[in-house]
């Protein structure tokens, strides 16, 4: 890690022991981030909404706490969270026209436990239109940058959120990850990104796209911030039904444990062709680095894997049209004028508030759902899908975790898949079968390609194995040292 | 040609439980409108529905009430459609594995008695509702008022098997009867807290197959539901004899017209894209939860009908009525507890009692007068302080004024007369004032008893009891 004479190379773990000591300020660490904000935002705009005000605030208050002599694990530290969580009496627009005006009129739980921590927000960051996206190309709002090149996508759909920590606005920031939302921005802007297990953190608040694989998951520049995060958002919350009751461990000590007598699966799947060569090296980078730290290093099988992609886009597509459903110009969002009568309403509201990929998955999902077609797609579909899961059981009775590519390659272009939706959808190709098996997933930095761009690495653990991902995660951290961009 | 009537009915009833069935909000009805809301009701976004244990314990005893199989494992589904009321754009409600299945209601129509399936019973959520702007202000406008939504729901789906109008208005009696029972639902079509669907087909009759069905819905009542079966009946057979074809659609009840009209056609019928719930686990209700409920039904109207019948010698018909509603089952438990005959109790029961709750529209909850006071009544009358006739004016005034009967009988001076020597000598006077009727009664003119009794009561103002006036006037002309 780089020294730092503001908080921008500083992670949150260090951050808020410099706080607490009373080394700095909250106020200074979200003053000095604002300002990092204000001169780069110009050129990277991972932020929809800014509150400065507000941030600087609650720093005051936290310092106010810190006086008093309380301590929180992030008391004062600031972060940054995606706009489609909500947060009592500020913007919530998910990145779409149809809510550009939307307040939100209470908090997601995973908000306040943030919050609840001590950290300090500093606004809502950008994301694809609804989390649908994998490049942040379908904000209504513009897209971000990737802090690396601005030339090149931060991924997405959370790719505000993962700039932002990037850039060094905020050491944390919240995603979610409905196919890869976390893991695929963070290996585009070389941070770490975890989704949790499915009913780890709760959905409650969190607007939703595809309620059967959303998940809240935070993102770090090192695997300790990352684990301090989870530590504050995870957890059984009575709002979220699927939210699962069973103690939150203390990722920190997972943090301080090794990788002896892992065993780490290497599944043959996930090294096909169309894998750069570069993504490769640093996936078998990172195998090597496990088994020098005392991992055995194993190939595996997850025969159904090349199924991911088709029953994702049938499952994810078919909730989302009915999630989306709410945003009918009735009761809040963008109502239009034009169109006679309630229909015309309905339709008029929704043509101009929704953006082409969110109308396009809406009406996939509206088709395979339709009469007649839903054994075909959608019960085949849900089908495949424990297939999928059982091909993961099956791996876990082998090996502690798996280590593939997060992406078949580094960051592209602006406009380089926008033509082509289905060249998009495969960006998420390692991605979306963790969403599928309901398992964790992580994403850490690997390493950088020839032309300087991030690439990462993924990991994945068994149904609430958290430790494991952390414990392996931070093994491999240890073995490498990663840059930060230069902007 | 005749036909015959296939009729099955699909009855919503809302759950009256003090909240709603996915959030905290109140159920309360009348309230101003959308001040039982919360963000989940209205379908904000991000929210997340979290089940009312309430709610399923009722619907589960409302299931093994009427004798349903219920499923030990469950699930919710999503039904899409756009509409205004519908805030989230789906109805959370049940489809592919409902709470229970192969339910069956025995009833009696004509004297006959039959058994009536039920298909499924189902939770679900209510919508809200639209308020036109003609009351509101501005009739341009119409408004959504949420209050409903999210009210808890137990769709109970029948089978097929009603062959008249008089079979499923049976149906829906016993269906509300065991319900109220249960105290799982008012059960007020006209308030909406229970409606009915009918799904209806006619065939020749002596054939297997089925017609081809319309769906008739907004009946607000019972009678209203009878009307328009036998609307459909009609319209049906006549539409067939002409040679024309029934087409599958939806009808609305229109009430002032007494006619059904059409809503929409099976092409133009939603897509509900039914898909399982994915913000809801499956539920699982075991087997020790069902034993539970069974165990906590109460004595349910068939039951408590066949000990009616055995335990106070009443008739069965008698029973029917009485328990047909359970605050009359019990007003009548109590009557005879309090010391009236039960078959007295009975006829006065199923005549002023329930003359009286009709004209008031109300419940007995809260009885103008009470069983203790009947029993009271009906003594007076089998002792012989008053008679028949005379009580039926007690009566009158103990439902104006709430006073106790014996109060009412010394106000208005009403003891009867059973002193025999005072009547006697009322009797002399007339026999002596009428000797033609006297006359003309021995010759064989005994209808003029009629006569004498009538004049007795005139002389005594009605006061004198007429078994011993009829006795008395028995012994002196015959002598």
């Amino acid at each position: 890690m780089t020294a730092a004479s503001d908080f921008s190379g500083d992670t949150a773990a260090s951050l808020s022991r410099r706080i607490s000591s009373g080394e700095t300020s909250s106020v200074n660490a979200v003053q000095k981030a604002l300002e990092r904000i204000a001169r780069l935002e110009p050129r990277i705009k991972a932020f929809i909404k800014v509150e400065n005000d507000d941030a600087l605030e609650e720093a005051r208050r936290a310092d106010e706490r810190i006086a008093k002599g309380e301590r929180l694990p992030l008391l004062g530290v600031p972060v940054a969270v995606k706009d489609n969580m909500l947060m009592e009496n500020r913007v919530a627009t998910c990145a779409s026209k149809i809510l550009e005006n939307f307040r939100a009129p209470y908090s997601a739980t995973a908000v306040k436990k943030l919050r609840a921590a001590g950290a300090v927000i500093l606004g809502k960051t950008n994301m694809d239109e609804f989390a649908m996206g994998s490049s942040t190309e379908n904000s209504a709002f513009g897209p971000t940058r990737n802090p690396w090149n601005v030339e090149t996508v931060p991924g997405g759909s959370s790719g505000g959120s993962a700039a932002a920590v990037a850039a060094g606005y905020c050491p944390i920031s919240l995603g979610s990850d409905t196919g890869g939302s976390i893991r695929q921005p963070a290996a585009f802007c070389g941070v770490v990104g975890l989704k949790p297990t499915y009913g780890r953190v709760s959905r409650f608040g969190l607007v939703a796209f595809a309620s059967s694989l959303d998940q809240i998951g935070p993102f770090g520049k090192t695997v300790e911030d990352v684990a301090l995060a989870m530590n504050a958002i995870g957890g059984y919350d009575k709002m979220d039904s699927t939210s699962v009751d069973r103690p939150m461990p203390d990722l920190s000590e997972a943090l301080k444990k090794d990788v002896k007598n892992f065993v780490v699966g290497l599944p043959r799947e996930y090294f096909v062709e169309g894998v750069a060569p570069e993504v490769r090296k640093a996936v078998q980078g990172a195998a090597d680095a496990l088994a020098r730290e005392g991992a055995r290093i194993e190939e595996i099988s997850l025969p159904h894997t090349e199924y991911a992609i088709a029953v994702y886009y049938v499952i994810a597509t078919a909730e989302a049209s009915s999630n989306l459903a709410r945003y009918d110009g009735v009761k809040y969002g963008h109502r239009s004028g034009g169109g006679e009568g309630l229909e015309g309403m309905y339709s008029f509201s929704r043509t101009e508030g929704f953006g082409p990929e969110v109308r396009r998955r809406i009406m996939l999902g509206t088709y395979v759902l339709s009469s007649g077609y839903y054994d075909a797609y959608y019960l085949k579909a849900q089908k495949v899908r424990t297939l999928i899961l059982n091909d993961f059981r099956e791996a876990f009775k082998k090996c502690r975790v798996i280590l593939t590519p997060t992406t078949p390659t580094p960051p592209f272009k602006f406009g380089e898949k926008t033509a082509d939706p289905l060249q998009m959808y495969l960006s998420d190709i390692f991605t979306i079968s963790t969403n599928l098996a309901g398992i964790p997933g992580i994403c850490v930095p690997g390493g950088l390609s020839s032309e300087g761009l991030p690439i990462g690495v993924q990991m994945m653990a068994g149904h609430f194995d958290e430790e494991s991902l952390i414990t392996a995660a931070a093994a491999y951290e240890r073995t490498r040292s990663f840059p930060s961009p230069k902007i | 040609m005749k036909y015959e009537p296939v009729i099955g009915l699909e009855v919503h009833v809302q759950l009256n439980t003090a909240s709603k069935i996915f959030c905290g909000c109140s159920t309360r009805f009348g309230d101003e409108p959308n001040a039982n809301t919360c963000p989940i009701c209205v379908g904000m976004p991000g929210v997340l529905p979290v089940l009312n244990r309430e709610v399923v314990e009722k619907a589960v005893r409302a299931a093994v009430a009427t004798n349903c199989e219920v499923a030990p494992y469950s699930r919710w589904a999503r039904k899409n459609y756009f509409y205004p009321d519908l805030p989230k754009g789906y109805q959370i409600s049940m489809y592919e594995l409902p709470l229970a299945v192969g339910g069956r209601l025995e009833v009696v129509v004509d004297g006959k008695p039959k058994t009536l399936r039920i298909h499924r019973i189902h939770m679900e959520e209510d919508a809200g509702k639209l308020v036109h702007g003609e009351n509101l202000g501005d009739p341009a406008h119409s408004y959504v008022d949420l209050n409903r939504a999210g009210v808890p729901l137990i769709e109970i789906v029948s089978e097929a098997d009603m062959r008249s109008s008089a079979e499923a208005k049976a149906y829906m009696e016993k269906l509300k009867s065991i319900l109220e029972y249960l105290e799982v639902s008012d059960c007020n079509m006209e308030e909406g807290s229970m409606r009915v669907d009918v799904n209806i087909s006619v065939r020749p009759a002596g054939q297997e197959k089925f017609g081809t069905r319309a769906e008739v819905k907004n009946m607000n009542s019972f009678r209203n539901m009878q009307k328009a079966i036998e609307y459909e009946m009609a319209r049906q057979s006549e539409l067939l004899d002409e040679g024309g074809r029934v087409v599958q659609e939806s009808r609305l009840w229109d009430a002032n017209r007494n006619v059904t009209v059409s809503m929409r056609s099976k092409e133009e019928a939603h897509d509900y894209r039914y898909f399982p719930e994915p913000d809801l686990v499956p539920l699982l209700v075991g087997a020790e939860w069902v034993e539970r409920a069974k165990k906590s039904l109460p004595e349910l109207p068939d039951a408590k009908r066949q000990r009616f019948v055995s335990s106070y010698s009443i008739p069965l018909y008698d029973a029917e009525v009485l328990t047909a509603d359970k605050p009359v089952a019990d007003y009548f438990e109590r009557t005879v507890q309090a010391g009236a005959d039960p078959k007295t109790a009975s006829n006065w029961i199923m005549t002023e009692i329930l003359r009286v709750l009709k004209e008031r529209g109300s419940e007995l909850g809260r009885p103008p007068i009470s069983p203790e006071m009947l029993a009271e009544l009906l003594k007076m009358i089998r002792d012989g302080v008053i008679s028949g006739k005379m009580a039926k004016d007690v009566f009158a005034e103990m439902e104006a004024t709430g006073k106790n009967p014996a109060d009412v009988v010394r106000e208005k001076g009403l003891v009867q007369i059973s002193d025999e020597s005072a009547i006697e000598k009322s009797i002399d006077e007339i026999l002596a004032a009428n000797p033609e009727q006297v006359a003309g009664y021995k010759g064989g003119k005994t209808k003029l008893m009629g006569f004498f009794v009538g004049e007795v009561m005139k002389a005594t103002k009605g006061k004198a009891n007429p078994a011993v006036v009829n006795k008395i006037l028995s012994k002196k002309l015959s002598s």
